[in-house]
């Protein structure tokens, strides 16, 4: 005789979730689809929001911890932006990034994490950054007359406007930083870098681990308040 | 990212004494207060603008008022006439696949299906320069273009301030 499998009927994560996200409206579903409807990632790995929320309420555990749609679906949250139950689909999904194990997790991802939580999400040691922003610029006021007078300042104490730049120009690009210079210079704007925790990004927000996100948030901001800047930027 | 900051202090109640703001809001604030001064004339051969709204930024950050903030540049930028709009946009907008760590996660197959949408509706505008103020949709919208056929340049919002700076 053929056992049946009666762990779906448990549905741990559903428990798990009801529990632990007691506002997610999980059990609100109409199974209407306008979620999947207007979701880009519809169709991908076999997967969309909708079915997602019946996997999940049907107790298809092992299914959701192991598609890969975990790392297709952006949580961009059009899915609850569009669900008349105000449905919390990208929190489950985010759940689920963070519940699976850091070695089964996109090395890629991880890593970028992992750099993040040193102080960028490439690796470049921060001298790199106060060196190639002091390259940049000394090559501005060689080759611009019109900009002899452009700053890119660091670490300045008391500026109004603290920067963060994304590491993707200083490591790759950093020619692009100087349209951002050049804006913020035009517009008499009090400004500054820092040498350390400059990197705007914040990778561990994608990796699913909660507690690399805080730190890396909390890293920035004390940056900040350290350096006594009133206002945050990036360059977003 | 601008979320990641943003969302980070107030979920895990960090202590903090800045205020966190959009660079795009204060682009155009500084255009309204004419500390920045900016010419579209340069643009004499009606080179064509769109947009792409990011997910985290709008949607699920600062809301529309940013979207809005984001189209006075463009247009302060390229000329009224040469802006076309996406549509659906703003908060109701479509991810272009490229959020969530999909860039590092390296399902590329996937990622690609998933801009298929970003790519139609950016393909529909006609438009020869599409802005894209995240890092994220700034690749994947360069992605999607070279992958599906497309034509428009993929480009930063503060190139075409510079281009159109009056000093």
């Amino acid at each position: 005789m053929t056992e049946i499998d009666l762990s779906p009927l448990r549905a741990e994560l559903k428990k798990h979730f009801l529990k632990s996200m007691p506002n997610s409206n999980l059990e609100y579903c109409l199974t209407c689809g306008l979620c999947a409807s207007g979701c880009p990632a519809s169709d991908i790995e076999g997967m969309d929001p909708r079915k997602f929320i019946r996997y999940l309420v049907l107790g298809q555990d092992d299914l959701l911890k192991n598609t890969n749609w975990l790392y297709t679906c952006s949580i961009c949250q059009r899915c609850e932006y569009a669900c008349p139950m105000g449905i919390h689909v990208g929190r489950f999904v985010y759940e689920l990034k963070g519940m699976k194990p850091k070695e089964l997790r996109p090395k890629n991802l991880q890593k970028s994490c992992e750099l993040q939580k040193e102080g960028n999400s490439t690796g470049v040691p921060n001298a790199d950054f106060v060196w190639v922003v002091g390259d940049i610029l000394e090559e501005v006021h060689a080759n611009e007359p019109e900009w002899a007078d452009l700053k890119a300042p660091m670490d300045k104490v008391g500026a109004q406007f603290y920067l963060n730049q994304n590491a993707k120009e200083p490591t790759v690009e950093p020619e692009e930083m100087v349209f951002l210079w050049k804006i913020l210079h035009a517009a008499g704007i009090d400004w500054t870098y820092s040498s350390k925790w400059w990197d705007g990004a914040n990778y561990c927000l994608f990796s699913g681990d909660p507690k690399d996100w805080e730190y890396v948030t909390r890293m920035q901001a004390e940056t900040v308040d350290a350096l006594g800047c009133p206002t945050y930027i990036n360059t977003e | 990212m601008l979320f990641a900051t943003l969302e980070g202090l107030k979920r895990f109640k960090i202590p903090h004494d800045f205020e966190v703001v959009s660079i795009i809001s204060l682009y155009a604030k500084w255009i309204r207060e004419g500390r920045l001064k900016l010419d579209p004339s340069w643009n004499t051969e009606g080179l064509k603008f769109t947009v792409q709204d990011p997910c985290k930024l709008v949607r699920q950050s600062l809301g529309d008022p940013v979207a809005d903030d984001l189209r006075f540049v463009i247009k302060q930028v390229c000329g009224e006439e040469n802006f076309i709009d996406v549509w659906p946009n703003k908060s109701n907008n479509y991810c272009c696949g490229g959020g969530g760590g999909a860039i590092q996660a390296g399902f590329t197959e996937n990622r690609m299906k998933h801009g298929r949408m970003k790519f139609e509706q950016l393909h529909t505008t006609g438009a020869d320069v599409v802005i894209t103020p995240c890092h994220n949709c700034h690749t994947q919208v360069k992605d999607i273009c070279k992958y599906y056929g497309g034509k428009w340049q993929t480009t930063h919002l503060w190139n075409w301030i510079v281009k159109a700076l009056v000093r």
